[in-house]
């Protein structure tokens, strides 16, 4: 790599060329803050706060988009550069609207942070005339509040760049300029797909989740329900930073431990049912292979994904997997199988939900997803109950929260989350093979589907369960697999700006893939939209996506059982209830339909 | 956030609806095409509605938001439709301190319209505009290519009367 030598502050450096001031800086030792700065897809130079001295330069740089020379000298902390951060600073206060006390960033917002930073001493140095913007709550899954919004445009770059969607961005100029969608509609008004990555990516508290952690303790509050808890796979490999844990620790036993001292009836994993879904998906997967079904068929695990698909590919909806979300199918064992072991009435039990999604939320709602209703039609409960007539009124999930949410429900308690002693999940849903446990990163559900497909057609295990092809971060992953005499060609992709690129390979018949599987967040469930925000400093320097995904795939390794058909608890709910995999019973409990949404 | 959907139904021929097509087809593949696009699509309307933002998506795959932003960014592009005859009252300060505020307000009470609007029979849309470059006329105002300068609040009949 070709190098160069800049001096920052007087500190002689050597930067791979190319580099940005704001880079060469770090590599120096030294933090410049950003705002608007987002590596890859948000270098705006708009906000000002990254400013810095470039000795001989007529004005003060902005060191996001500054490229670094050869025998440069930088300045980063001169007065003048501190006081015109300061300045900038004030400006962008003075139209934020400061409810800081009742805001659910002020524990992580990156403004307040750098008001402390900066030293301001007064956030109403400059007042004058402010806008007084309509809050956005017409979506199931966030909240957008245009009064906090700094403008550093975080929200439109994420989904317009990475996700393809592009349904939020700037209208109107200069002081008028806000955040909205085309011709001023709420956000559920268009082809928003949920995922969240807005919210994951805003620096302040504009954009955040609808917040259901008063909904949870509601409900645990209640004699009369039996509230049961669900966790994803991603959420341990990120809760952690939410209590000052390095990114990547895998936080699984203190989590299942804060969660049992919070009351809940069952501490129990996704996990469990990610490995229930690899029986369901494999089985559908074969099925299609062997009887000419559509292919390529395409997983449909990821809420945001699927809702995707239906706004912007309603020709591929015949090739998503009938199969339900690992979430959901959790739902469909607990209030099916587990109510009648229980011998208590679906209608009582309340199921939660811990994701690293927001399209989760979203996702409860969606039509033909109640197991209850599908699986005791003609029942008591939904006779003559107009409201479960094809739908259902019993869904398999109550409520769905983020990880965030869950951090917060956790402090609220005063649970002191870093002190407790590592505990295992509830039987007999806690149990899960390390199939279940790469679900949260992308590749994962492939891996894990190919470990028991193999099986399922060959009738011999698969000599190596690591599929490496399909592991890493890269946005598009292709392999092809020998599997007795069959070549399965594999795709993956996460990000919905790369399942567009691939899908549209698709429907031109450019590639004839066997099996897709796609993720709408960049890098899967563990850099989804309800995980721990990141601040900008870390997300421009910091392979989240990597560190966070190598707690899954080492906690993997790490499992005895590997496959997810060798998972004993999956063998006997089987067994004592729902038949075979694809059955009739585990079609009408863990399979769903999808509908075209349009543009 | 002002209003953005226009009041008057949106009255497109299968002409107009073609030739917009045919623009779209022609730049859509060149670098930068969103700003002919719309000026074309705009000089094809008279203004663009959401059926037109609408068709310039779909047949670009440009998202209809970041087609909104742009539309609501530069003061040439309008949501609302122009009247036949479109009035300009110059707002440069030669202008404005001989008086142009209150000829503005003169005729938004004889239109019955706001600076940017346009009268429901589609007849008049009035706006207030920057300095045009004749302050020697101050205050000055403009319908479609006729010139009036040194008028006051008086001439406001008169002018309307010529159309």
């Amino acid at each position: 790599m070709d190098m160069i030598n800049v001096k920052v502050n007087g500190t002689q450096v050597s930067v791979p060329k190319g580099s940005t001031v704001l880079e060469a800086a770090r590599l120096a030792g030294i933090n410049v803050p950003t705002l608007c700065f987002l590596k890859d897809i948000n270098a705006i130079g708009a906000c000002r706060i990254c400013v810095v001295e470039v000795k001989g330069a007529r004005s003060l740089a902005a060191a996001c988009v500054y490229p670094a020379a050869d025998g440069m000298e930088v300045f980063t902390n001169t007065p003048q550069v501190l006081d015109s951060r300061r300045k900038t600073l004030q400006l962008i206060l003075s139209s934020h609207e400061k409810k800081c006390l009742s805001c659910v960033r002020s524990g992580n917002c990156e403004l307040k942070q750098l008001a402390f930073d900066l030293g301001i001493e007064d956030e109403d140095y400059f007042s004058g005339e402010n806008h007084k913007y309509e809050i956005d709550d017409s979506a199931a899954h966030l909240t957008r509040d245009n009064n906090k919004c700094i403008l550093c445009r975080h929200c439109s770059a994420v989904c317009d760049k990475n996700q393809k969607v592009g349904v939020i961005g700037a209208n109107e100029r200069g002081f008028a300029t806000h955040i909205g969608c085309a011709f001023e509609v709420g956000l559920a008004e268009t082809a928003c797909i949920s995922c969240g990555q807005c919210i994951a990516v805003c620096p302040v508290g504009a954009i955040t989740e609808k917040d259901s952690t008063g909904d949870v303790l509601k409900a645990i509050a209640d004699p009369d329900k039996y509230v049961i808890v669900q966790t994803a796979p991603a959420v341990r490999a990120a809760l952690g930073e939410e209590f000052g844990m390095a990114m990547g620790t895998n936080v699984e036993g203190k989590m299942a431990a804060s969660l049992r001292r919070m009351g809940f009836d069952g501490v129990f994993d996704t996990n469990f049912t990610a490995d229930l879904t690899v029986m369901e998906e494999a089985t559908e997967l074969v099925e299609r292979v062997k009887n000419g079904g559509k292919l390529p068929m395409i997983t449909s695990c990821s809420p945001g994904w699927v809702k995707y698909c239906e706004h912007y590919f309603p020709d591929l909806i015949e090739n998503l997997s009938s199969c339900k979300s690992p979430m959901q199918m959790f739902g469909a064992v607990a209030k099916t199988y587990y109510a009648q072991k229980l011998n208590i009435k679906p209608e009582d039990m309340v199921v939660v939900a811990v994701m690293p999604c927001t399209a989760k939320k979203f996702e409860i709602g969606r039509d033909n997803q109640s197991a209850a209703c599908k699986l005791n039609e003609g029942s008591a409960h939904c006779e003559g109950n107009s409201d479960c007539k094809g739908k259902g009124s019993i869904p398999d999930v109550d409520i769905s929260i983020t990880t965030r949410e869950l951090a917060r429900l956790i402090k609220r308690l005063g649970i002191k989350f870093n002190d407790l002693p590592d505990e295992k999940f509830d039987e007999p849903f806690g149990i899960y093979t390390g199939a279940g446990v790469i679900f949260g990163a992308t590749g994962g559900v492939m891996e894990a589907a190919l470990r028991t497909a193999v099986k399922l057609i060959t009738g011999e295990e698969a000599s190596d369960i690591n599929f490496n092809e399909v592991r890493g971060t890269k946005g598009i992953k292709e392999a092809t697999y020998k599997v007795g005499d069959l070549d399965v060609k594999v795709a993956v992709a996460s990000g919905t700006a790369n399942a567009d690129e691939l899908l549209k390979k698709v429907q031109s018949g450019e590639a004839d893939y066997t099996f897709i599987e796609i993720m709408a967040c960049p890098g899967g469930c563990v850099n989804g939209g309800g995980q721990p925000h990141v601040p900008g400093h870390i997300y421009n320097f910091e392979d989240i996506k990597a560190i966070r995904a190598k707690a899954l795939y080492d906690s993997d390794a790490a499992c005895e059982l590997r496959r997810a058909h060798e998972n004993p608890a999956i063998k006997t709910i089987y067994d004592e209830f729902f038949g075979k995999p694809g059955g009739e019973k585990a079609h009408k409990a863990f399979h769903t339909s999808y509908v075209s949404r349009g543009l | 956030m002002g209003a953005v959907k226009s009041t008057t139904p949106f009255a497109g021929t299968p002409e107009q609806e073609k030739s917009l097509l045919e623009t779209i087809a022609r730049l859509k593949d060149q670098k930068g095409s969103l700003m002919p696009i719309l000026q074309e699509a705009q000089n094809i309307y008279g203004y663009l509605p959401f059926e037109v933002q609408r068709t310039i998506a779909l047949n670009t795959g440009i998202p209809m938001e970041k087609i909104f932003g742009v539309v609501t960014f530069y003061a040439q592009f309008s949501l609302v439709p122009k009247g036949k005859y479109q009035i300009s009252i110059c707002m440069g300060t030669a202008c404005y301190v001989r008086g142009a505020g209150d000829i503005l307000d003169k005729f938004k009470e004889k239109l019955g319209v706001d600076s940017g609007g346009c009268t429901d029979d589609g007849k008049f849309s009035l706006e207030a505009c920057r300095c045009i470059g004749a302050c020697g006329l101050a205050p000055v105002i403009t319908v479609n290519d006729d010139v009036y300068g040194k008028i006051g609040v008086a001439d406001v009949d008169k002018i309307l009367a010529k159309y």
